[in-house]
């Protein structure tokens, strides 16, 4: 996932014909990137388990079946963490967007757009895993549901990656992002988190 | 009270239509600002309106058949899915005639109602596939039901995050629905009433098709044939 | 009338275009759900039709089943 990501910077430069970008531009290019190489992961994520037989054991085992939601969540989760430790500064790298003093700021919107991209991936990833076409079922499923994560993530990470002095308005620069994309992501993250909480159990049964 | 036929809700359309038409193009004033195109405003937001709350009843529909385990409500979520979809097209493209006609182009992406349409109907367009790609019938219904019920929370979300982002330097191209004068609040209601008559009405008919082909199956089973 | 009084000539176009995509798509349906509902009574006029061959046959041994 993470070469995945460095590899579509690098695509990026070229399709862009850009050595900087800031602003919408970084922001969009940063969160597109993250998402797709999040889709790579929910692809794989209960492959092994439809395969192996590991659901028809976690269903013997006596134990509350939203476990396995809880774990394969934080499992993505945590691919996500390890993916933003490699993208996010090769990003830097690459893209030279000005950061500033924005970097505390981008580690919040990432926290709570990878809580939003993990139970989502990994409801979508259990819905998919028992379809006929599931690697292509996964991420279309997926994308359209993430569009208020993107949305909420590249709206507070963009000011964030403005260039400093740019002028007033959308485009200054900020040290932390607005509190409604903050807000709008942390609603999302409850709202998704509980349902995917109520309803994974039927996914389960056999 | 029990429940419509199939008949009294189609004659209770019929008559709506009746009404809605003919107010809309002789008893609502022209508006000021858009003139006569505004008339496509009588047709585009009931049919949205429609169209999102049958998405959000196939949820409901779903949460029924997840609950009881009875294959009606996947029959009810699914045809209330279905024609939320259909619906939802014509949303799209009168929204777009719409856009054309007042401001030039055939999309626009500061509308934020017709984003955050074209989002829930790219989504809801993966239902059906999502249901033939599993060929276990439980297993289909009931997978469909968790994703009409994530998806059905999915649609009040999207469009709350449409709208933060729709900027606020742009004008809204469709006009709002925030202070409608009195005659033209009158119409808005009847074409809201009509269009729900209309979808219930088609659903109901779609329902009754698969009920009946489900009935055909089992039965031409039973005699051994196929 | 008021109707044609108040026409601007360059949009009223776009409005009938809408009003009629509106009709034409709950047409396009009706239509299609008619072509489904002729092949239903098609299959059940098969089904009838054979269940009737088979009363006929005296050494039939399928099930008998109310349609």
């Amino acid at each position: 996932m993470s070469l995945f990501a460095v590899s579509t910077f690098v695509v990026f430069h070229f399709a862009l014909n850009r050595t900087t970008v800031s602003g919408d531009l970084a922001a969009g290019v940063l969160w597109v990137t993250l998402l797709f190489a999040a889709m790579l992961g929910v692809n794989r994520l209960f492959v092994a388990d439809a395969e192996q037989g590991g659901f028809d054991g976690l269903l013997l085992a006596p134990v509350d079946r939203t476990a396995l939601l809880i774990a394969k969540a934080l499992t993505l989760g945590a691919c996500l963490i390890v993916l933003e430790f490699v993208a996010v500064p090769a990003f830097a790298l690459l893209l030279s967007p000005p950061l500033g003093g924005g970097v505390a700021g981008l580690v919040a919107v990432l926290a709570l757009a990878d809580i939003g991209l993990a139970v989502i991936g990994t409801l979508i990833a259990a819905l998919a895993v028992h379809t006929r076409a599931r690697d292509l079922l996964g991420p279309l499923l997926a994308l359209p549901l993430l569009v208020p994560v993107v949305i909420g993530a590249a709206r507070a990470s963009s000011p964030l990656l403005a260039a400093a002095g740019a002028g007033a308005g959308a485009s200054a620069h900020a040290a932390w992002p607005a509190a409604r994309w903050l807000l709008l992501l942390g609603l999302y993250d409850l709202v998704f988190g509980l349902i995917a909480y109520a309803v994974f159990d039927f996914l389960l049964e056999d | 009270m029990p429940r419509p036929t199939l008949r009294t809700l189609s004659v209770l359309t019929v008559l709506a239509f009746c009404v809605y038409l003919p107010l809309v193009f002789f008893y609502a004033p022209i508006e000021a600002e858009e003139g006569f195109v505004q008339k496509i405003f009588y047709l585009h937001v009931p049919l949205a309106i429609v169209s999102l709350c049958g998405f959000v009843l196939g949820g409901l529909f779903a949460i029924a058949h997840l609950r009881t385990r009875e294959s009606k409500w996947d029959l009810r979520s699914y045809v209330a899915i279905h024609m939320s979809l259909i619906f939802g097209i014509g949303v799209l493209v009168t929204g777009s005639i719409w856009a054309h006609a007042s401001w030039g182009h055939w999309w626009v992406w500061s509308e934020p109602t017709l984003v955050s349409f074209l989002i829930v109907m790219l989504l809801y367009a993966t239902y059906q596939p999502l249901r033939f790609a599993i060929e276990d019938p439980e297993r289909q219904a009931r997978y469909a039901s968790v994703f009409a019920i994530v998806a059905g929370a999915f649609v009040p979300m999207n469009f709350l995050a449409v709208r933060l982002s729709t900027s606020y330097l742009h004008p809204r191209v469709l006009g709002s629905t925030s202070n409608l004068p009195a005659p033209m609040g009158y119409t808005f209601l009847v074409s809201l009433l009509a269009m729900v008559l209309l979808f219930a009405t088609l659903c109901m008919y779609e329902l009754a098709a698969k009920r009946t082909r489900i009935l055909l199956k089992s039965r031409s089973r039973i005699l051994g044939y196929q | 009338m008021i109707f044609s009084s108040t026409l601007p000539n360059s949009n009223d176009g776009y409005v009938a275009a809408a009003y009629i995509v509106f009709f034409a798509i709950v047409l396009i349906y009706v239509a299609i759900m008619a072509v489904r509902l002729g092949r239903v009574e098609q299959r059940v006029r098969e089904l009838g039709s054979r269940a009737r061959k088979a009363d006929e046959q005296p050494q039939s041994e399928q099930e008998r089943e109310t349609v």
